[in-house]
């Protein structure tokens, strides 16, 4: 055995060293493999402190060690560590391998007896494989400079002005007519009562006017292609029918156009809309989009009262307009596409749908908007009417096993916001009914405190349901809701004039596909995964991918801003670098064994193979490939190999956690 | 007495079509004649096993083995030979891989007896089953005991080279004959231990002549189920399941050149550590479809997949070090 190995095992505090004989294991391996080259091992308390390294650096240099397994935690949190460690003492940080004996072994054992057998199998596992690896250099490529935003809600909006005002080009695409998101539905943003228009069009208005900023509204994103530094995203431009480089977006289209449509996305259905229209008044782009399923023209071929009316020259209606296909580079991505309201009908028992004057969040945000459906009167669903008592339902659909398990996060502070706005407005009994009050953000608490003393009732204790079958006198004609109140150990029924469902978030519908495209995971819920929990909360497992709002996880406005500025920060730092280098994992084909059966040609996410016509054999263009495996799992003919991840690598890591290296094996 | 070196060939679990394969090479087996002393080869000439007992160990130069160990008698026969020859081949694709017999290892033992004893298409009206030793008034009488599992001859013995084959192609056993016949002469050198003989470096692909494309499969058949099949274009993009991707070239693609699937009975190629895994996958891989239910369709287009992609290859396979434990017989 011409290698010299070297084991460090570490203890992690308590973490590994609670479950494990730490001692006991870096000890058997330094005397049970030695015959496979095991020179070394050693024990430390934090293996990925600076002595724990300097433990490696030290035999690195005088051992001589030619390879080096940590046994420790997860590659993912600390192989760049010792690799780092291992390049620092001279030697190929690929001949490098970490094992976990935390996540596959501590963590998820409590027999410590055979935890420590299983570490020693691990670690005999790594040796075997070690002695395969090659020693590999990183491939340095070009970033480009430009970034894609998905999404215009106020964490996309956030991140592109951040990137844009730093000097570096961004494309934001949304899907809906104009930017603003969510945000743009609101009146009052809580804690403060800030008008929300107030605060996030100017935003708007400068994504609009910016230099640095592509603005592609009513467009979709439909495939990604490439990596890191060098992405392809081909992006449909909806056709809208009209022609933006004549529109002045002055109105009389809308204003002419015959058909109106209930505004089911902006309007939260309580207002209407034209088949051409503006979702609101500050939309930025100024310019409508026709709806086709609605227009008169296109359903029964006539009408044209936009065009005809339109008064710019040329006429800026273009009934012959087609989805545009572009194709944008960019060298990072922020996926910023929001959420969807938890959808209350779900809950029957809460009588959405059935009873008029029970109402979602949205249609209560609509209707306190100044220049929404009831211009900010709060009334009935007759829409005259002044409600003289309220139920604000809070955690509709969050923190519920039969709906989603965790906490929207935003409800209380909002239900709070509407119990505000409803005394404010119309001077009604506010009755919110809660499960626990939720204030952990600045000057929160305070707010909850300022609607205790303006008066606002608090129930604590889950609605049971909410029905208009009257049992007494003063129920008649009223909205009943039935709750427990927990604090006083009662059930009560309450009868109001109005409830308002503060419904939870959900992720977006299609999350899981706009995932896929983007090449990142879901969680559980449905939240896009971050690559780490708490140290990495914007960055996703892909590289060059990063998430940014509500996307991630529900949360309020200012921690979607933050988000979208940290979002901005990491992608501004990749730019800086201006190269990059990734990992040299690659995929390789053996010509001689490669008979050109072209099963793998279609399947490269990163078109990374081509074929080689006049060889007839396939062909891998490393600057391209990923190293996901793909074509080599497919490769029939086992012609397609991947560094790192050789066969004989994987064999020998088997063999090795089989313990069949060991010399009592052998006899 | 004759100075020339000795000649073997036997047939453990096998179907015969090897030493047929071998009489194909028609002249060439008078090179056999001329140049070896054939000392033992059941099929063609009478020999006992106590003659080969009493050959001086290492005496025999090349003993080509066919077929698979399925029973004791195979067993003892292959460790006889390998320590009474110097140079002992894996001949044809059952001492290769297990071939078809070895598809007998996704039953029980006691489930095969069964079945060929005891069904409609066996008349047995006294339930007869065989018994591995019978007392008659001259003695015990015994014949073979079925082993648990199918395997192929390294499994068994060490094994010097492979040639694989179902059977092996008459030109490569030609060919072979003639390098065996050089290094005798001392012309050429035998090619290091372990190497797989008489085939080609890459798939059977790489002598396939119909044209390829990328592959994107909406539906799975069975080549009788296509008609007419197109003569030029490869047998795989025409959704017929065709092996020939991950199979060992040296066949001159036999099969698809006559119009058929190829089935795999040359084995893996050079690369290929699981045959059957990596048809699969390559399968899976250019199915064409976007949700889990189409997905499903289209691969219940290959009826039997085990069948499909283990048809040679299931005693020889990756799996096999665990056979005992799956299969409970």
């Amino acid at each position: 055995m011409t290698e010299k190995i070297g084991v460090y095992v570490c203890h992690c505090g308590t973490n590994i060293a609670g479950t494990v004989d730490v001692k006991g294991v870096a000890e058997w391996a330094a005397e049970h493999l030695k015959h496979r080259g095991v020179v070394i091992g050693r024990e430390y308390k934090f293996m990925c402190s600076s002595l724990g390294q300097e433990l490696v650096e030290n035999d690195i240099k005088e051992l001589g060690l030619t390879r080096v397994i940590v046994a420790a935690c997860s590659p993912h949190l600390h192989e760049k560590t010792f690799r780092t460690a291992c390049k620092n003492a001279g030697l190929n940080p690929y001949l490098c391998e970490m094992v976990s004996i935390r996540e596959q072994v501590s963590w998820v054992h409590t027999d410590k007896v055979a935890a420590t057998e299983k570490s020693k199998a691990v670690i005999s596992g790594g040796v075997e494989r070690v002695l395969h690896n090659e020693a590999l250099e990183p491939i340095r490529v070009p970033i480009h400079a430009d970034t894609l935003v998905v999404g215009g809600g106020i964490a996309g909006i956030q991140a592109a002005l951040e990137i844009a005002d730093a000097g570096y080009h961004v494309c934001l695409v949304e899907r809906e007519p104009s930017i603003g998101g969510h945000m743009a539905q609101f009146d009052k943003t809580f804690p403060t009562l800030d008008c929300a228009a107030c605060i996030l069009t100017p935003k708007m208005v400068e994504i609009g006017s910016h230099p640095n900023i592509t603005l592609l509204t009513w467009s979709e994103v439909e495939k990604v292609d490439g990596f890191v530094g060098n992405f392809t995203a081909t992006i449909r431009k909806k056709a809208s029918y009209v022609n933006t480089d004549s529109c002045t977006g002055c109105g009389i289209c809308w204003e002419k156009c015959p058909k109106k449509v209930v505004d089911d996305v902006f309007e939260a259905g309580l207002g209407v809309r034209k088949a051409i229209y503006r979702p609101f008044a500050q939309a930025v782009p100024k310019y409508p989009v026709m709806d086709v399923e609605n227009c008169t023209y296109f359903k029964n071929g006539k009408c044209k009262a936009c065009q005809l009316f339109c008064p710019t020259e040329p006429n800026s209606i273009n009934f012959e307009q087609k989805d545009e296909i572009l194709e944008v580079q960019a060298g990072n991505i922020i996926l910023a596409t929001g959420y969807d309201l938890f959808d209350t009908t779900r809950i029957p028992q809460y009588g959405y749908g059935k009873l008029p004057n029970v109402f979602t969040s949205i249609e209560f945000e609509r209707m306190c908007n100044a220049a929404g459906p009831t211009e900010g009167k709060v009334v009935l669903r007759d829409m005259k009417t002044t409600p003289k008592s309220v139920v604000v339902v809070h955690c509709v659909g969050s923190r519920d096993e039969n709906y989603n398990k965790y906490c929207s996060s935003i409800c209380c502070m909002q239900s709070l916001k509407f119990a505000h706005l409803v005394m404010e407005r119309t001077g009604a009994e506010v009755y919110n009914c809660y499960i626990d009050i939720r204030t952990p953000a600045k000057d929160y608490e305070e707010f909850y405190k300022r609607v205790l003393e303006e008066g606002g009732h608090f129930i604590r204790g889950k609605v049971a349901e909410i029905t208009d079958a009257a049992r007494l006198p003063e129920e008649e004609g009223k909205l009943i809701v039935q709750v427990e109140d927990t604090l006083i150990g009662k059930q009560r029924r309450i009868p109001v004039d109005m409830v308002i469902l503060s419904a939870g978030i959900e992720p977006r519908q299609d999350a899981k596909e706009v995932g896929k495209l983007f090449g990142i995971a879901c969680g559980a819920s449905g939240w896009y995964t971050e690559k780490h929990p708490k140290l990495d909360p914007v960055a996703t497992m892909t590289e060059g991918i990063y998430i940014a709002g509500c996307v991630q996880g529900p949360k309020d406005i200012p921690a979607s801003v933050a988000q979208g500025a940290a979002a901005a920060a990491r992608v501004l730092g990749k730019i800086q670098q201006g190269v990059i280098a990734l990992e040299p994992i690659k995929a390789s084909i053996n010509e001689t064994q490669c008979s050109g059966c072209r099963i793998c040609n279609g399947l490269c996410p990163f078109n990374a193979i081509s074929f080689i016509e006049d060889d007839k054999v396939s062909s891998i263009n490393p600057a391209l490939c990923q190293g996901c495996g793909t074509c080599v799992a497919a490769c029939p003919a086992g012609a397609i190999s991947g560094t790192g991840f050789s066969d004989a690598q994987i064999i020998a890591q088997i063999d090795g956690l089989l313990l069949r290296n060991l010399e009592e094996a052998r006899v | 007495m004759t100075a020339k070196p000795k000649f073997a060939m036997y047939w453990a679990a096998s179907c015969g079509g090897c030493e047929i394969a071998v009489l194909n090479t028609h002249e060439k087996i008078l090179d056999v004649d001329a140049n070896f002393d054939v000392v033992f080869w059941p099929v063609a000439m009478d020999a006992k096993y106590k003659d080969v007992e009493a050959m001086e160990d290492g005496s025999i130069l090349l003993t080509l083995f066919n077929g698979s160990i399925r029973n004791d008698e195979n067993e003892r026969l292959a460790k006889l030979l390998r320590q009474k020859s110097k140079l002992l081949v894996a001949f044809g694709s059952c001492a290769c891989e297990g071939c078809i017999p070895g598809l007998a290892n996704l039953s029980p033992v006691g489930d095969i007896v069964h079945t060929a004893f005891n069904t409609i298409t066996t008349d047995n009206p006294h339930g007869i089953y065989p018994r591995t030793s019978f007392d008659v008034p001259e003695g015990e009488l015994h014949i073979p005991t079925l082993a648990k599992v199918v395997r192929p001859l390294e499994q068994v013995v060490d094994v010097d080279y492979f040639m694989p084959g179902c059977p092996p192609e008459s030109h490569q056993i030609a060919a072979v004959i003639d390098l065996v016949i050089k290094v005798v002469k001392g012309e050429a050198e035998l090619p290091p231990k372990g190497a797989t003989i008489g085939v080609g470096d890459s798939t059977v692909c790489d002598e396939c002549p119909r044209a390829r494309n990328v592959k994107l499969i909406k539906e799975f058949t069975r080549i009788q189920d296509i008609a007419p099949v197109d003569p030029t274009l490869c047998i795989l993009e025409q959704g017929v399941p065709c092996n020939g991707p991950a199979t060992r070239s040296g066949c001159n693609a036999r099969c698809p050149q006559a119009g058929a699937q190829c089935i795999g009975c040359y084995g893996p190629a050079e690369g290929v550590m699981d045959y059957g895994a990596r048809l699969i996958t390559a399968f899976a891989s250019v199915v064409d479809a976007t949700t889990p239910e189409e997905i499903d369709r289209i691969l219940d287009g290959i009826p039997d997949p085990t069948g499909q992609v283990y048809r040679f290859n299931l005693a020889g396979s990756l799996l096999k070090a665990n056979r005992e434990a799956w299969i409970k017989g």
